[in-house]
């Protein structure tokens, strides 16, 4: 762990001089670490960097470029993290050549907590640690197996423990819409719990994370109910890797299958209000 | 400079104790992120929590203490609404004896902040009237 800190600590240095701040993990008290805009104007605070546990930094990136349209920021990314700023950009939530990404690969350890499929980055060109192989993901295998009657019992029984706080959807980097359909009154009931029919909530989200969620499990990890919940958005990759042959945060110049559809007109106007 | 820090504190809401980190971009606060590797919360949090830092610069949020006065609220100074609190409560207690206040104490006080007010119920005021605000 030690010689990874140092490394890190060495590529932040080297691209610190060409930019106005780096978005990494800072150690606070108790040892809790949290996102951190490290500057240049005080590198003596690099000895408080941290690694562990991961955070959803592409929505905490987007929070400051909000504010820093025209800044050159760097961020210390994973393999999931770099794959969420890339669906990001596409969706114009960030600028893509405003951020310098400076990639951190996973440990077989960290890769196993998540089940992660792809725990390194490939557009970062500073790159600290050692790229390992994917690690299989023996729950999504197993619910995968399923028969149909076997599934919607297994999440039924899940969805029943949602206690609504909204956690997966606030920490998910890809959820990033102004109006939100799971604050409409007319989709989810507000003021009720356990909810009357809580599959509601949690297929909408699914829907809507459909060629956007980059598998970095940040929803999993916050769920009080320990919903594996992106089990369903892993299912809901493979079919579009098999029917679009779209992989999310993969390629740049690859356009997501909900944009392509609208750009290149393939569907005709049915009259439907639009 | 471009300053974004987050600040470890404990959930305003309740008394179960969740950790979370306050996001402060450039000074002013811009949400929340549950603390992961917190002993209590565990990374996780409630809708509550989520929201702990929506009251802090809200529009309807009070700037000043309100009196009544004919009854409408009128803005007044800490001093003025402290002197009065302290003249009513002192009033009451001459006209109806001690049991006729009560106290509520807030989920949202530190421990020190309820002990205070258990010793300013029993030991200034002379009342065992003391309880939770989920009372209410």
């Amino acid at each position: 762990m030690t010689d990874r800190i140092t490394s890190l600590h060495e590529a932040i240095t080297q691209v610190m001089p060409q930019v106005e701040g780096v978005l990494a993990l800072k150690r606070g008290p108790a040892g809790i670490s949290a996102p951190y805009l490290f500057s240049p104007e005080h590198p003596d605070e690099l000895d408080l960097l941290a690694l562990w546990p991961k955070e959803p930094v592409p929505d905490t990136l987007k929070i400051i470029q909000r504010a820093h349209a025209d800044s050159k920021l760097a961020l210390v990314c994973r393999g999931c993290e770099e794959r969420g700023v890339v669906e990001m950009f596409k969706h114009s939530q960030l600028k893509w050549e405003n951020i310098t990404l400076i990639g951190l690969q996973c440990t077989q350890e960290e890769a196993e907590f998540c089940r992660c499929a792809k725990p390194y980055t490939v557009h970062a060109t500073n790159i600290v640690g050692d790229r390992i192989a994917g690690v299989p993901d023996p729950l999504t295998d197993k619910i995968a197996a399923m028969s149909l009657e076997e599934k919607r019992a297994f999440w039924m029984e899940e969805f029943q423990h949602c206690i609504k706080c909204y956690g997966c959807r606030n920490i998910c980097p890809q959820c990033f819409c102004n109006i939100c359909t799971l604050e409409d009154e007319k989709w989810v009931e507000t003021g009720r719990l356990p909810m009357p029919n809580p599959s509601m909530y949690h297929m909408i989200r699914a829907m809507h994370m459909t060629a956007k969620c980059v598998a970095c499990r940040e929803c999993e990890e916050t769920c009080p109910a320990g919903i594996p919940m992106a089990v369903q958005f892993r299912l809901i990759a493979r079919d579009v890797q098999e029917m679009f042959s779209y992989e999310t945060g993969a390629k740049l110049d690859q356009k997501p299958p909900q944009l392509l559809v609208l750009e290149e007109g393939e569907y005709q106007r049915t009259g439907l209000p639009h | 400079m471009i300053e974004y820090k987050n600040v470890l504190t404990t959930c305003p809401y309740c008394g179960t104790g969740c950790a979370l980190h306050l996001q402060v971009l450039d000074g002013a606060l811009v949400g929340v992120l549950p603390a992961k590797g917190h002993p209590i919360s565990e990374g996780s949090l409630c809708i509550k929590g989520w929201n702990a830092h929506a009251f802090v610069n809200h529009a309807d949020r009070l700037h000043t203490p309100l009196i009544r006065k004919d009854g409408k609220f009128v803005e007044a100074t800490w001093d003025e609404a402290l002197t009065h609190v302290a003249e009513k409560l002192t009033t009451f207690k001459a006209e109806s004896g001690p049991d006729s206040i009560g106290i509520l104490t807030s989920a949202k006080c530190t421990n020190e902040e309820n002990y205070l007010l258990n010793k300013f119920a029993r030991a200034v005021i002379g009342t065992n009237n003391i309880d939770h605000c989920a009372r209410l």
